[in-house]
């Protein structure tokens, strides 16, 4: 037996965009055990409920992530508009669920780039960056906003994708089609790839269970959970079944993140073939009595959002539970027995946004 | 099945066609209509109702009815649109084009020209004289129907008097 000792991981850290702390204890190269700490970005934003009224918070509930800023807006709307029983327009339903896919696809083609970087690949890096600048520009024209879409409001939603755009966007989004597949060849096809993400960080689908994994993280251990199939949103009219892999190591996670990317062009592709003319929004009157718990499917797995009004205009209480929050415990779990030299790849393969955990 | 260099077609494509990135600053950056960049206001416009300065979740616009300016801070400003959804003049939008950095979080202020002020103050003395006369109207009513001895006819007048004369009261407090 070597010697153990600890070391800290994180967090600042190259291979990390985000601040979470993990002390790995080491027995040599390998990893016995990760204990892990956050805390270091609480933004109180839950806290902000009881000052600013529920049609403000949508624009802070928003802002509890940069990456799935979307997700966040939606979820708490569609929370506020089910106490409200507000019931929203087909199109609205629409355009969220359009926004919804451009966001998942949007996180994760960033989130294959930091894959590529944290096992050494720049070049591919840069080139799902290129690829995802494409939504980037497709999400900027719709919205006005790169990150922050600000188009949902309690009732509906503030712009609309005319038939025009939508059209320009489904045959951008047919060339977008093309450079994922090419990629996918390099993520899924490539030996050097293969060798760094087979059989590393194996979770079996029983402790992907136990631990409450959610998202492609659990659907990589074959976990069929995608909250979409509750049909939220345009997702009841659409045809799509969760993607799934058997393996539960860090490949099949690549992989159901890469056919999850199809699988929302796809999806856009549908709802832009059935999108239904119409308002986009509903008007509003009085304020929301009861509370709410709206599960939504965010692209790192099942958010859910909590909200009680008592009949005032500002709320009693949010409590959104974010995925990654769910997939730490995961996380733990794979670090245990891994190479030293793996952990980043391991941290990453959860995909972790660990400000939208700490809100 | 696995290869290895099969990136390497995307590269070689890479390395002869034109950079995606722009040169900017030098070319400058081109935002769609939609962009939301900073928030303008038609000042003139405005009848410093306040609204804005509710609704705005950062909190950053100030409004001086008396100075008749309206201020925001655009470091604080995050660009939601909010405002502008509210405001009932809608004098405010967003527009393209994002705000620069600095040095310190300076708040700008926008003044209404001198006519506007003018011709508020004006509209405001006007009311306000209207207001006077109304209320003497009603005064002067209530006294003649005191010496008349009619109570109840008289009280019944009164309120309608004092009606009428609230009415155009409340009228200018909420267009100015
Ligand atoms: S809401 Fe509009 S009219 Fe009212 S103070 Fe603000 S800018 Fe002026
Ligand atoms: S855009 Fe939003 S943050 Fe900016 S001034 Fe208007 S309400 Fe405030």
């Amino acid at each position: 037996m070597g010697k153990v000792s600890v070391v800290p991981f994180g967090p600042q850290h190259p291979v990390l965009p985000e601040p979470i702390h993990l002390d790995l204890v080491l027995e040599d190269e390998k990893v016995i055990e990760a204990v892990p700490s956050i805390g270091f970005v609480h933004r109180g934003l839950e806290s902000l409920i009881v000052k600013k009224d529920y049609n403000e918070m949508v624009y802070v509930a928003e802002r509890t992530c940069g990456i799935c800023s979307f997700g966040h807006g939606m979820g708490y709307v569609e929370a506020v508009e089910k106490i409200m029983n507000v019931e929203i327009p087909a199109r609205a339903r629409y355009l969220r669920t359009i926004w919804m896919e451009l966001s998942r696809m949007h996180s994760h083609l960033l989130w294959l780039g930091l894959l590529a970087d944290a096992f050494g690949y720049e070049s591919l890096f840069y080139h799902c960056w290129r690829i995802r600048e494409q939504v980037l520009d497709m999400i900027e024209e719709s919205t006005g906003g790169r990150v922050i879409f600000s188009v949902n409001k309690v009732g509906g939603v503030m712009k609309d994708i005319d038939a025009q755009m939508l059209g320009r966007f489904v045959e951008k989004l047919g060339d977008v089609e093309e450079q994922i597949c090419a990629i996918r060849k390099n993520f899924l096809g490539d030996r050097t790839v293969q060798m760094r993400l087979c059989g590393v960080g194996v979770l079996t689908k029983k402790q992907a269970h136990d631990l409450g994994c959610a998202g492609p993280f659990g659907r990589a251990s074959g976990i069929a959970t995608d909250m979409r199939i509750r049909g939220y949103g345009a997702y009841a009219d659409l045809d799509f079944e969760p993607i799934i892999r058997t393996d539960g190591d860090s490949y099949a996670r690549c992989a159901c993140r890469i056919d999850e990317l199809l699988q929302s062009i796809d999806l856009i592709r549908q709802a832009a073939a059935k999108i239904p003319a119409g308002d986009l929004s509903v008007p509003v009157k009085g304020n929301p009595d009861g509370e709410y718990f709206m599960r939504i499917e965010q692209p790192r797995g099942e958010a859910v959002y909590y909200v009680k009004g008592s009949g005032k205009p500002y709320l009693n209480r949010l409590r959104i539970r974010t995925p990654t929050f769910a997939n730490l415990a995961g996380l733990c779990e794979t670090l245990k027995g891994a190479d030293y030299a793996d952990v980043p790849i391991l941290v990453l393969t959860i995909d972790p946004c660990i400000s939208c955990t700490e809100r | 099945m696995s290869t290895i260099l099969n990136f390497t077609g995307t590269l070689l494509k890479n390395l002869v066609s034109k950079p995606v990135t722009k040169n900017y600053p030098e070319e400058p950056a081109v935002y769609p209509e939609r962009s939301r960049g900073h928030i303008v206001i038609d000042v003139d416009q405005c009848i410093s109702c306040g609204l804005c300065v509710r609704s705005c979740p950062p909190r950053c616009i100030k409004v001086d009815k008396n100075e008749g300016t309206w201020t925001i801070n655009r470091f604080d400003c995050i660009a939601c649109g909010y405002c502008a959804s509210k405001c009932p003049k809608k004098c405010l939008s967003l527009v393209p084009g994002y705000q620069k950095p600095g040095r310190s979080k300076a708040a700008v202020t926008y003044k209404k020209s001198a006519e506007v002020m003018e011709a508020e103050r004006k509209r405001a003395e006007e009311m306000a004289q209207r207001k006077a006369a109304a209320v003497k109207a009603a005064r002067e009513k209530k006294a003649a129907a005191q010496t008349g001895g009619q109570a109840a006819g008289a009280a019944a007048q009164v309120q309608a008097a004092q009606a009428q004369a609230a009415a155009p009261v409340k009228a200018p407090s909420e267009n100015q």
